[in-house]
């Protein structure tokens, strides 16, 4: 893994999200608590909805055009709904968030 | 016999000199230097002293007899200046001593904040008998008062003693919750709440600027120019480890002495025990690890293998009534996941946080009795899958405890107002079931309680069920969502009843089943906190769906809508043209509203600011085509223009629509006005329309023009335009206190009767009030938030965090 230093995590609002422009498309950066945050694409499997504007609860995200839920953990969608986000490897360090930057590089590599 | 000294006389050294003489008594003579002009004692008892609940010989470990029988050589308050270690002697104020082996046990010192008056006299720390002297002293004034610097452990231990001692305290705390560093938001809310009743003033988000006064402390001033007047300030914002004195010695440090396992320093024969030494990067606030410590140091000394490993923690405050504990880690990394246990009526809080099938942290408030089987899951690593299900209600578990959906009702005081409308109390309602009513007709006939707009139904039935048991079988209502039980209603009458101020309020108060709501729960709790409290309670934009928090409307395709205001449907060239400017530059197509304005589509969500700012700078605002809020007044040309026309209707909807745009409401909120019977505005489909005849106005509310189709009702006729204005209004702060969110208008008159809201607008003082309030909401919430957002600080929350693929190309 090569972890680049994508910001501060009070950059990213408590329970809410920022985009990160990636080589793989946009990467949502969600922060679910005061020092938590989960890495996931910003794109919502069902039509498209950016995810990075959903309502963020536990450790889940609600998209903001139909009400799919999505586990940050898994990237599965909740419930009846069938789909799933590809979610990358994020960790915080001294207030630094750091992604990996291989898996959001080349999708071979990952 | 070898010769040791040891520096510091502290509570890590003090259990070293224990376990040395407790092995081999005779193995060292040993010499001992305290800057403090006394021997051991303990230190974490400083507070029931600080608060009277012991005195200072109670917690005295080692007294004179003692150092006497084991032959210690006391040099108490003299300070050791220097250390040669090339000579080996230790050079203490009042001479040297040589030494074989020699210990640093010198802990730490408070950190003071270096700001303006912090060497003022009557600024203490908290930290040894002197502090703990002068802080006694400063209570025994009557009616003295106590600034107390820091939310954590020892501030609030301070505090709390200081209380105790009849001093009015005032905490101040730079998080936005109490011991952030072990505690999460809900149990900071409870601890604060616990602190709060027994009279301890806590702010939070707290910035001290400056510590005033004549010769001594006796002002403290926040950042946002808060004053407080006080006698002593006490600081408790952390400490530092004390290691100057190695320093200078050319000891090696980091961040403290350094150590290895076995408590050796870098320099030979030199060791160091205790919250002044640096252990793989880790420094020590807590007295366990210093135990271990000191242990391993004895061993060390004597020549044994002894190796000292980190272990977890746990905490505990010390304040009587304050039961809390937390231990591991609760905030942090994905992967986790969490159980959550509230108990509105005990003011209970348990988190659990599990990885991979085990325990990892822990947060309790308010019964903590498991904390210590939980502390022993975490430490050992155990399996929890097996017990996951029931594992937050601890060890002696026997099945089928589960959560009372009935708490936060059982919780009530009597003195709770259930019925807004009537002012009836749970206790009236008690009353009455005791003096024989079973049902709601009962109550209602004899206590008038939910006999009038009926929200509180759902509330006065669980105090029957409460107060009855098996007796009345309870209606089921429709919850909020799946957090919750509670019905929209009941939520929002406990919300006034129960004073909850805040989100963390609210879920815990009120039972809330996960750590911080849903896209469900979460708009509409913000909604009623901020139509309830507009002065109290800060909009939370993250509780918002994406379209109030973008202030604009998002597409299908995830561009944004952007549409300023024309007041009452006006417009004029040069906003024409601002306009037109702004849809070339950022590309957007032009489309006509049925709301009578014009709307650009198609805006980049990193463009919003920059035609903000632009449509800003014509004078133009937020038309908050995408709120819960007040949409457009649409009119008609009316008496200026038209032959027909019988009044001003333009300059109506132009007035109503400066005085109510900004305000959030439980849906849409869209008015006309038109200028006679013909109706061009078409306003009696509106949720309020207005037509204006020769002998003043009709009022009419509650249409609705979408998938239902209805007309409006009328609610008064008025003879002046002030009137109509004042009608208007109280019908629309009516609304925003009683509906439930996501009712149009329409939809909550024909739950509560039109002749409720008659009836309540009717009453002159009652209409003047409801204004009032509406007033006092749109002095926070009326300010365009386009404005807002197009200020530099803000606008960059639009741009994307970072962007790798620039970063890929350099
Ligand atoms: C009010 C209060 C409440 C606390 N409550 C708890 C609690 O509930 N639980 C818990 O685990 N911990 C608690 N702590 C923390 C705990 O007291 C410390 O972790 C512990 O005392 C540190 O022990 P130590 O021996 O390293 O240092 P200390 O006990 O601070 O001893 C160091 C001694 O060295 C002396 N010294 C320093 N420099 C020199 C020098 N140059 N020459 C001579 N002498 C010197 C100092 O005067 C001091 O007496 C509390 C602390 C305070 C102040
Ligand atoms: C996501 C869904 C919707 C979008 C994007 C949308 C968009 C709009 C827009 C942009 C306007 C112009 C409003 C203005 O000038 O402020 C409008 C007007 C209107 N909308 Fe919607 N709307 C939506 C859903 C609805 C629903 C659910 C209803 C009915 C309940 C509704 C009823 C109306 C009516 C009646 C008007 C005309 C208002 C008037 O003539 O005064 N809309 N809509
Ligand atoms: S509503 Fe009446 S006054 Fe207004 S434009 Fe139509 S006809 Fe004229
Ligand atoms: S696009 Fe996400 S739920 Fe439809």
């Amino acid at each position: 893994m090569s972890w680049i230093d994508i910001g501060h995590i009070d950059d990213v609002p408590l329970r809410g999200a920022r985009l990160v422009k990636t080589e793989v498309g946009c990467v949502a950066i969600f922060r679910t608590d005061e020092a938590e945050v989960f890495a996931a694409s910003n794109t919502c499997p069902h039509r498209q909805g950016p995810l990075s504007e959903g309502i963020v609860h536990g450790q889940k995200v609600t998209c903001p055009l139909h009400n799919w839920v999505f586990d940050l953990n898994t990237g599965e969608a909740q419930g009846a709904d069938e789909g799933r986000i590809t979610t990358y490897p994020v960790r915080l360090e001294d207030g630094r968030i750091l992604l990996d930057g291989e898996a959001v590089s080349t999708r071979s590599a990952a | 016999m070898q010769k040791l000294v040891v520096i510091g006389a502290g509570m890590a050294s003090g259990r070293l000199l224990e376990q040395l003489i407790d092995a081999d008594p005779g193995a060292f003579e040993i010499t001992l230097f305290n800057a403090e002009p006394r021997g051991n004692y303990n230190r974490i008892m400083l507070s029931p002293v600080l608060s009277g609940e012991k005195s200072f010989e109670e917690i005295v470990t080692h007294d004179d007899d003692w150092y006497a029988t084991n032959k210690v050589t006391c040099r108490f308050g003299e300070k050791v200046l220097s250390v040669d270690t090339a000579r080996k002697v230790v050079v203490g104020e009042k001479g040297e001593v040589a030494y074989d082996k020699l210990v640093f046990g010198t802990g730490s010192s408070a950190f003071i904040i270096p700001c303006p008056g912090h060497d003022l006299p009557g600024v203490v720390a908290f930290r040894d008998l002197e502090d703990t002297t002068a802080m006694t002293e400063a209570a025994a004034k009557p009616g003295a008062r106590a600034v107390v610097i820091g939310g954590g452990l020892l501030g609030l231990e301070a505090a709390a003693a200081l209380r105790l001692r009849g001093m009015e305290v005032t905490v101040l705390h730079i998080a936005s919750h109490l011991m952030e560093r072990q505690l999460d938001p809900a149990a900071g809310y409870l601890l604060k709440k616990d602190l709060e009743r027994r009279g301890i003033t806590v702010l939070l988000e707290a910035s001290t600027k400056e510590i005033v006064g004549n010769g001594k402390a006796e002002q403290v001033n926040l950042a946002d120019g808060t004053e407080l007047p006080c006698d002593i300030v006490c600081m408790a914002v952390g400490i530092r480890p004390a290691v100057k004195l190695a320093q200078n010695s050319g000891i090696a440090c980091g961040r403290a002495i350094k150590v290895d396992a076995q408590m050796r320093t870098e320099t030979p024969d030199v060791y160091a025990v205790g919250e002044c030494v640096e252990f793989e990067g880790n420094l020590f606030g807590l007295v366990a690890p210093l135990y271990d410590q000191a242990k391993v140091l004895a061993k060390t000394l004597l020549g044994q293998e002894e190796t000292f490993a980190m272990r977890e923690l746990s905490t505990k405050l010390k304040v009587t009534g304050c039961d809390l504990f937390s231990a591991g880690d609760f905030a942090d990394g994905p992967g986790r996941e969490d159980i959550v246990y509230r108990d509105p009526a005990r003011g209970i809080y348990k988190r659990l946080v599990i990885e991979e099938d085990k325990l990892v942290g822990a947060v309790m408030y308010g019964d903590t009795a498991d904390g210590n089987w939980f502390f022993g899951l975490i430490k050992d690593g155990t399996d929890i899958s097996e017990m996951r299900e029931t594992l937050i209600f601890g060890p002696s578990y026997q099945g089928g405890a589960s959560v009372d959906p009935l708490s936060a009702v059982a919780a009530l005081p009597p003195e709770a107002e259930i019925c807004g409308c009537n002012g009836v109390c749970k206790g009236d309602i008690v009353a009455a079931i005791e003096a024989g009513a079973t049902d709601l007709g009962a109550i209602k006939a004899t206590t008038k309680a939910s006999a009038s707009c009926g929200t509180c139904t759902g509330l006065v039935e669980q105090v029957l069920s409460v107060t009855l048991g098996d007796e009345f079988v309870l209606p089921t209502a429709q919850p909020v969502c799946g957090c919750t039980d509670l019905p929209h209603e009941d939520v929002r009458r406990l919300i006034k009843a129960q004073e909850l101020k805040s989100q963390e309020a609210v879920w815990q108060e009120l039972g809330w089943k996960s750590r911080n709501g849903c896209h469900v729960c979460r708009p509409a709790i913000n909604f009623y906190l901020l139509a309830d409290w507009p002065l109290d309670y800060t909009d939370d934009p993250q509780s918002r769906f994406v379209n109030e928090r973008n202030h604009a409307n998002i597409q299908k395709d995830g561009t944004y809508s952007v549409m300023p205001r024309m007041w009452g449907g006006m417009t004029s060239p040069q906003e024409l043209i601002a306009i037109a400017q702004a849809a070339e530059k950022y590309g957007a197509t032009v489309k006509v509203t049925g709301g009578q304005r014009i709307d650009l589509l198609g805006v980049k969500k990193e463009d919003l600011p920059a035609i903000w700012y632009d449509l800003n700078e014509a004078g133009m605002v937020s038309g908050h085509a995408y709120t819960k809020g007040l949409r457009t007044v649409k009119t008609c040309v009316g008496s200026d223009w038209c032959r027909f026309g019988t009044q001003d209707s333009t300059g109506l909807g132009i007035k109503l629509e400066k005085k109510l745009w900004g305000s959030w409401t439980p849906h849409k909120v869209k008015l006309a006005v038109s200028g006679c019977p013909r109706n061009c505005a078409e306003a009696t489909c509106k949720d309020v329309g207005i037509i204006c005849v020769d002998s003043g106005y009709q009022v009419s509310v509650a249409g609705a023009a979408g998938m239902d189709v209805k007309e409006t009702e009328r609610l008064v006729d008025v003879r002046t335009e002030e009137e109509a204005i004042e009608w208007t209004t109280a019908f629309i702060q009516l609304y925003r206190e009683h509906a439930k969110y996501l009712d149009r208008p329409y939809k909550w008159v024909a739950k509560v009767g039109l002749d409720w809201v008659k009836e309540v607008l009717a009453d002159d003082a009652e209409r003047q009030a409801l204004v009032e309030r509406f007033d006092i909401s749109q002095s926070v919430y009326q300010k365009d938030p386009w404005a807002e957002r197009a200020e530099p600080e803000a606008a960059r929350r639009f741009q994307p965090l970072a962007d790798l693929t620039l970063k890929a190309a350099e």
